[in-house]
């Protein structure tokens, strides 16, 4: 085995686990306090790249505006149905929320793909990040390490602002008994829509991030979102670390198959997630309901 | 918290020992209908709306009776669709035969993955399934039998029983709408029965079902098998009538589109499965021409279901009888 194919799964892996922890991050933040799993979330992945792509033909703003405008875009329009669609079927079973973004999530893709068919627009990697290091046993694109390091960063500040400050504890609070915190003061409806929104930007930073790497394609987000309620599944859904942590560590995992005995490479979260359901079904991190 | 249960139209209160008159007039309505179309429509139209209506059905079975969302019943569809596939392909078996082989493969991928999925309820349930279904279409991909990319194309449909030739389109037609009203009748009988009545009553409350003495999970596991083998009678029956089994069957898309004919038909109504898949099925044909605004109609017709027409169109129409159907 040559360690210069190994180390480069190991890097494509950690790259993709940075794309699950930040996916399955925001799902998890969302699950916790509105109790959906937001269908939605691989479209509105897809819809942050092509934010940075239009900010960039249009406007001419470069790939460090896409980092900060495209998860707000984004993130506005998740507000935008949160008040008009999702707010209406919190009385009803949680069911009805999956179903509504995964009907959400056809239109929006399939209006994509109307506009822009399914090959795909190049995005540039921003002048500062390219070129690589030679680490000697293996060479490291610039770009791929800053994709790990940052969104490693936004996951651990999304932990850090839910487990350690006073605004998560509210966040927290809402989510053990919202009725409760309500008759405390604290405006509960306001939070769940802008925690909605926070959810739906972290998508759409995940696709700006994603953008330079994978073209920018209107299914860019449609499998990845299966692979990403896996690993939610596997993390234990509406842990914060956990999601974390088996985002990346999935992603690594991944890459090895990938090397070790590349058939499975698909299927290997998925068999995971099985075994995983075998031994503690409210998954790694999950507490029992 | 208010569950499907109370949007799923008007659920029978109490088990009756005769079948409910306009009940009958209803599926005899459908009967007289499903006769006489094939004279009036291509019936290749019809039957691929049939092997629908059925997969739709035992969907319902689920969800509407027991009120578990799979999100992953493409796998039972796809993978029975192949092994029938291969084996009047491959094997030459007689075309009874490769459906009930097809069926019997469903039957045990259900019991496998219900084993596993059975243990969640709610979206956790609804995530699990999604995620073993991808499992099979990767496997799909991947595995040799299936043909990968290509498919298995050009299955000859054979002779059923020695008898029918079923490259004639009215036999072919006519077996598959005896097919279609056994299963159909299968989960009618099942929704009625005592078995019905207990997966009702864990709907309702599990852990009163659970103190009343049933063993919730083997209810919910072997409801869940009954569901998943009736997919599989349904993909297996389709890959002879189009002589196709393909990755589209196992494709996510296809588990979303049977929530979609359920829901719209009506969650939890007998014939609300059979009307959501003809009205989807004609849908798809006339939007052909248009290609991926296929997709966008699909979602509106679900976020609009979702919002404001939870009862379906059967539902809403029992709603209006004041009679459950």
């Amino acid at each position: 085995m040559a360690t210069q194919a190994l180390f480069g799964q190991l890097l494509i892996g950690l790259i993709n686990g940075a794309f699950y922890a930040m996916l399955s991050l925001g799902l998890s933040v969302i699950f916790g306090l509105l109790n959906i799993i937001n269908f939605a979330h691989g479209a509105q992945y897809m819809m942050g790249a092509f934010v940075a792509y239009f900010l960039l033909s249009l406007t001419g703003l470069g790939y460090w505006w896409s980092l900060l405008l495209a998860p707000i875009v984004v993130g506005l329009f998740g507000i935008a149905l949160e008040r008009t669609m999702l707010k209406r079927l919190y009385h009803l079973d949680h069911l009805y929320g999956l179903l509504l973004t995964f009907g959400l999530a056809l239109i929006i893709q399939g209006v994509f793909r109307n506009e822009f068919g399914s090959s795909g627009l190049p995005y540039a990697i921003p002048a500062q990040l390219t070129g690589g290091y030679n680490l000697g046993f293996m060479f490291l694109p610039a770009y791929r390490a800053w994709v790990v390091v940052f969104s490693l960063g936004v996951c651990l500040a999304t932990w850090w602002v839910i487990e350690r400050t006073k605004l998560g504890s509210y966040l927290r609070a809402a989510t053990e008994n919202p009725t409760l915190v309500r008759a405390f003061g604290i405006n509960v409806p306001r939070m769940i829509t802008l925690t909605y929104g926070f959810g739906v930007g972290l998508a759409g930073l995940a696709g700006v991030l994603a953008a330079p790497i994978y073209q920018v394609n209107p299914l860019m987000g449609a499998d990845l979102i299966i692979v990403v309620f896996a690993v939610v599944v596997i993390g234990g859904m509406g842990s914060i670390m956990g999601s974390i942590v088996t985002g990346f560590a999935l992603g690594v995992v991944e890459g090895f198959t990938k090397v070790f005995y590349p058939e499975a490479s698909n299927t290997v979260i998925f068999v995971i997630m099985a075994l995983v359901l075998l031994v503690r079904p409210t998954g790694l991190f999950g507490r029992a309901s | 918290m208010a569950t499907v249960k109370e949007y799923a139209g008007a659920a029978p209160a109490a088990v009756a020992s005769a079948v409910p008159r306009h009940q009958i007039v209803a599926f005899l309505a459908m009967l007289g209908i499903l006769l006489v179309a094939p004279f009036f429509v291509y019936p290749v139209f019809l039957m691929k709306a049939l092997c629908f209506a059925l997969f739709a059905c035992a969907f319902n079975l689920l969800i509407g009776y027991v009120g578990l969302l799979s999100f992953g019943h493409a796998a039972f569809l796809g993978s029975a669709g192949y092994v029938s596939a291969h084996a009047a392909k491959v094997w030459g078996l007689p075309p009874e035969a490769a459906i009930l082989l097809g069926t019997a493969a469903a039957a045990v991928l259900g019991l496998v993955i219900g084993a596993l999925a059975i243990r969640s309820r709610g979206i956790y349930f609804a995530n699990i399934t999604l995620a073993f279904a991808q499992m099979v279409f990767f496997s799909s991909i991947q595995a040799k039998f299936t043909g990968g990319e290509d498919g298995i194309q050009a299955v000859p449909r054979g002779t059923l029983l020695g008898v029918l030739d079923l490259r004639q389109p009215y036999t072919m037609y006519f077996v598959v709408l005896a097919i279609f009203l056994g299963g159909f009748l299968v989960v009618y009988r099942a929704i009625h029965s005592p078995f019905g009545q207990v997966l009702k009553a864990i709907r309702e409350s599990e852990p009163r079902a659970i103190s009343l003495g049933y063993r919730a999970e083997h209810y919910k596991l072997l409801a869940f098998v009954l569901s998943a083998t009736l997919s599989g009678l349904a993909g297996g029956t389709k890959a002879l009538v189009f002589q196709l089994a393909s990755l589209t069957d196992v494709h996510w898309t296809m588990s979303g589109e049977v929530v979609l004919m359920t829901l719209l038909g009506g969650l939890g109504t007998v014939f609300g499965p059979v009307v959501g898949a003809f009205i989807m099925i004609t849908l798809e044909h006339s939007l052909a021409q248009i290609g991926s605004w296929l997709t966008i109609v699909q979602g509106a017709i679900f976020v609009v279901c979702v919002l404001t027409f939870r009862r379906g169109v059967v539902g809403e129409l029992a709603r209006i009888l004041r009679k459950p159907l």
